[in-house]
């Protein structure tokens, strides 16, 4: 770009003025603009959790005492005019189906990749935007129509009721020959549609990573955030593909006749379950490993020391991304798989242990020796360090095929993955939220509120999730709206701590309003000399478009 | 290098599993050879019982609409559970106790290895954060260190996640072994098939008849002294203290046929049929529930496996019109010829 400084000219006619916006429409629904769109990709994920969050509300609530107590009320505020009992115990299919979906596809990934990875990987590399500015929109808009096309779904038949029920896994033949009507269509269109914008979504961050670092930004030494999206955008480009092909198959089984997953024409439901797996494993990587990126940053911060085992820690988001792939049929032990090949997906997928030790293990080195400051992000990295320590032990016991058979499908699966995701993975996404909220707004969250959210939201997450497991070992099975009466106890611990959990979501939208309306101006570096990357050399907000000068990283450089 | 200690790891469970495939080929090639005969005796006896038995499946399952059939007038009354048996505990905390071999092999697996080695895990990482936050904070530590390398250290904590990884790994893939190992010659087959939204119970060494097993209403299993959305009409009767084999196949969707206190659990799949061993080491009742979800009505499939001794379960058979004759003496024959093959696997 510095070879063309007259054509630069004469293209741009706001050079002097670089930091002039455009009109409200074209800034905001036309935009080109990486932190834009990284910020619209936050406020999107914020409102489709606020969603996701108030149907796990309803599960929480009717599951709280055995019987069916709110399922009839919650069917008629839908529209469902008296509302039969099955049509009741439908409405809980798709619950639990949207509290997914959403969840996975809305809220996790566009926080983490789409809102965090697209407003810091080019900044951490020292780049001006995306490479591709223009599909970066396209991804943007595709999510939300993905988005749209399931909040549509909930509202045409699905079976016996309106809405999907057929479980995030939409595994064929409940989703195909199982659910007459158009609402199983339009959820798949829905992942077809989001599905599409993370694809294009990958291929950006990976050509953005590869070609648009600055001098001196070698691949060993680019911060660690950037090292984990670049191996998140390796796992949806290569993971996605195959579950648009399987969810291509359910429509066409639905609609036009084909048996790809129909015995009776010589298909086979399993194969739904594999090609699902092939994908849905990577998938869990995809909505972890930002996650890992965002950590390393912070307790490198706030202990003012440059991440241990930098190298380790890059290979081994790169281990866990490989290793990822092939451990597919551990979601499917109960499925009559022979022997041999329960033996190999055990094997090979408490091999995930060991590169995910080494995180944590370089995490807590990292803090060693260190002079730690507990900033609101440090208290909320300290908390995913245990937490997700938690998920992946449980993840060991899961791990043994034979063991597995009396867990399958329990509730102590679901305690596990909630461990992993909704107190790893989310518990990165308020780390990451408050390390760059002033960076991004350019003011400050109070970080009293911040701190009190932290130890309400612990206390409730870990009350709702920890009793999980008793119901599991003890064989509650996953997914029932109804209970026998022995697992009202654990279940009623949940449903308190789920209450405790949403205190602390209303104290982090209060954080949000006191900061948007009274926070103070947050300076460029505001977390001082433990942080090191390149989006504290900027100011906060950083202008319109950053390094128009490329900076240049010089060896002396720390991680 | 972190690689090289992965693929050691496969190429020891490569080595495992084909060890542990050699062990259960081996008493398959030993009952493979007698099978012809066995089946030869069976065949005729059945197909004489076929007319007998063949009306008494669609009265079984007439009783698929919503009450129970009472069973032809013989001795046969539902056992009472017993408290804390093969059914969850209000308030526990570990897993149902077992009552089959593999089960308790399981449970024992799990209890006295993976919960200690994961509650050491899992306080070493809190008893590490607690000791840097407290030893390393600002106040007590000002200046901060620059060591960001120690390769020794490092070396350790990716080898001794892949010992304690090994060490989990060879009862797992032994377990895993004898949880398929095939069912004794002559073993009882029950074909569990699921149906949106209730089970079916074939026994198609006995005549082909077909238990069809609905939920009871909560009011109904109070009065039986079961527990609510755990009971059903009609239970899956088996003999207590021999291999079983189970059958399972699904004739809309997926179902899952999983009974926690016996560490069972197999899906039910359209145009498949998956079989695994059960083995109930004592008579008694035990619950389980459909654990893949099969639409509407999922969470109200129960599940009730009744075991009963040999003599019992023979007048059961009995009285569902049912035969037991040339199964059972083959099952005596095949008890002989089974206990040799069981020391191989």
């Amino acid at each position: 770009m510095a070879s063309i400084p007259a054509d630069h000219e004469t293209f741009d006619a706001h050079h002097d003025a670089h930091d002039h916006k455009p009109a409200f429409f074209a800034r905001w629904f036309m935009s080109t603009n990486h932190k834009d769109i990284g910020t619209m990709y936050l406020i999107f994920a914020i409102f489709a959790g606020v969603i996701g969050g108030a149907v796990s509300g309803i599960m929480r609530a009717e599951l709280m005492h055995p019987g069916i107590q709110y399922l009839g009320a919650v069917a008629s505020f839908l529209g469902e005019k008296n509302p039969s009992f099955d049509q009741q115990l439908h409405l809980w299919n798709v619950l639990i189906t949207a509290h997914g979906l959403i969840m996975v596809f809305f809220m996790v990934m566009p926080a983490l990749i789409g809102g965090f990875g697209n407003w810091f990987v080019p900044i951490m590399i020292g780049a001006p935007d995306m490479a591709f500015p223009r599909m970066n929109n396209i991804s943007f808009w595709l999510t939300v129509a993905g988005f749209l096309s399931l909040m549509f779904s909930a509202f045409v038949p699905g079976g016996v009721g309106n809405g999907a029920g057929t479980g995030w896994t939409v595994y064929a033949p409940l989703s195909t020959s199982g659910s007459v009507g158009p609402a199983v269509d339009f959820a798949i269109f829905s992942l077809h549609l989001a599905g599409a914008g993370s694809i294009l979504g990958a291929v950006n961050f990976i050509t953005t990573i590869f070609n648009m670092r600055a001098p001196g930004m070698t691949l060993h030494r680019m911060p660690l955030f950037v090292w984990s999206v670049l191996v998140t955008a390796f796992l949806l480009l290569l993971a996605l593909p195959v579950l648009a092909a399987a969810i291509t198959m359910l429509i066409t089984d639905r609609n036009f006749h084909t048996t790809f997953f129909d015995p009776a024409g010589g298909g086979d439901p399993v194969l739904y379950q594999h090609l699902f797996w092939f994908f849905g494993h990577p998938e869990v990587y995809i909505m972890i490993l930002p996650g890992f990126g965002i950590i390393s940053q912070i307790i490198s911060t706030f202990s003012k020391k440059p991440v241990f085992g930098y190298l380790g820690m890059a290979y081994a988001m790169v281990a866990i991304g490989v290793v990822g792939f092939i451990v597919w049929a551990h979601h499917m032990y109960t499925t009559g798989l022979d022997v041999d090949t329960k033996m190999y997906f055990t094997a090979a997928t408490m091999v995930i242990a060991v590169p995910t030790g080494i995180k944590i293990f370089s995490w807590i080195a990292t803090m060693w020796g260190g002079s730690i400051e507990f900033k609101s992000p440090m208290v909320w990295a300290i908390g995913f360090i245990f937490l997700f320590t938690v998920g992946g032990v449980t993840g060991v016991v899961l791990a043994n095929g034979g063991i597995d058979d009396n867990l399958q499908d329990t509730y102590y699966v679901v305690a596990h993955f909630h461990y992993v995701l909704s107190l790893g993975a989310v518990t990165s996404l308020f780390a990451g939220f408050f390390y760059w909220f002033p960076k991004m707004s350019g003011r400050w969250h109070s970080e009293f509120l911040s701190h009190v959210q932290f130890y309400i939201f612990f206390v409730g997450v870990n009350l709702i999730f920890f009793p999980m497991h008793f119901l599991g070992t003890q064989g509650m099975p996953r997914r029932i709206p109804n209970y026998a009466p022995v697992y009202e106890h654990w279940n009623e611990v949940a449903t308190i701590g789920y209450m405790v959990m949403s205190v602390s979501m209303v104290v982090f939208f209060i954080n949000i309003g006191y900061a948007l309306m009274f926070g103070r101006k947050a300076e460029g570096n505001y977390w001082g000399e433990g942080a090191t990357t390149l989006e504290w050399t900027l100011s906060s907000p950083p202008p319109f478009h950053q390094f128009e000068t490329l900076p240049v990283i010089d060896a002396a450089a720390t991680h | 290098m972190i690689m090289a200690e992965n693929s050691r790891v496969v190429a020891k469970a490569f080595a495992k599993a084909a060890i542990a495939a050699a062990l259960l080929l081996a008493p398959a090639m030993v009952l493979a050879q007698p099978a012809p005969a066995a089946v030869a005796a069976n065949a005729p006896a059945a197909a004489a019982d076929v007319p007998a038995a063949t009306p008494a499946a669609p009265v079984a399952a007439v009783s698929a609409d919503k009450q129970a059939v009472t069973p032809a007038a013989d001795a046969y009354v539902p056992m009472k559970p017993t408290p804390g048996k093969g059914q969850p505990t209000a308030g526990a905390y570990g897993f149902q106790d077992q009552y089959s071999p593999t089960g308790k092999e399981a449970l024992l697996m799990h209890n006295a290895l993976l919960m200690p080695v994961i509650t050491a895990v899992s306080l070493l990482v809190l008893g590490l954060l607690m000791y840097v936050v407290a030893r390393f904070n600002r106040r007590a530590n000002p200046v901060a260190s620059k060591t960001s390398h120690n390769t020794m250290i490092e070396v350790v904590w990716t080898l001794l996640p892949v010992l304690i990884l090994v060490v989990i790994a060879v009862p797992s893939i032994r377990l895993l072994a004898h949880q398929y190992k095939a069912p004794a010659k002559g073993a009882v087959t029950v074909k569990v098939t699921g149906y949106q939204w209730y089970w079916g119970y074939g026994y198609p060494d006995n005549g082909g008849f077909e238990v069809i097993s609905n939920i009871l209403s909560d009011d109904d299993a109070i009065k039986r002294g079961e527990m609510p959305q755990l009971a059903a009409d009609n239970r899956m009767v088996v003999p207590a203290g021999e291999d079983i084999r189970i059958q399972t196949t699904g004739s809309d969707v997926i179902h899952s046929f999983s009974v926690p206190s016996l560490w069972f659990k197999l899906d039910a799949i359209p145009g498949r049929i998956n079989e695994r061993v059960m083995h109930i080491d004592e008579p008694g009742v035990y619950y389980g529930q459909c654990s893949e979800l099969c639409g509407v009505r999922h969470g109200y499939m129960p599940i009730v496996v009744e075991a009963l001794p040999r003599p019992k379960f023979e007048a059961w058979v009995k009285a569902q019109g049912g035969t037991v004759g040339a199964p059972a003496a083959a099952a005596k024959t095949a008890a002989a010829s089974g206990t040799t093959a069981k020391p191989a696997a």
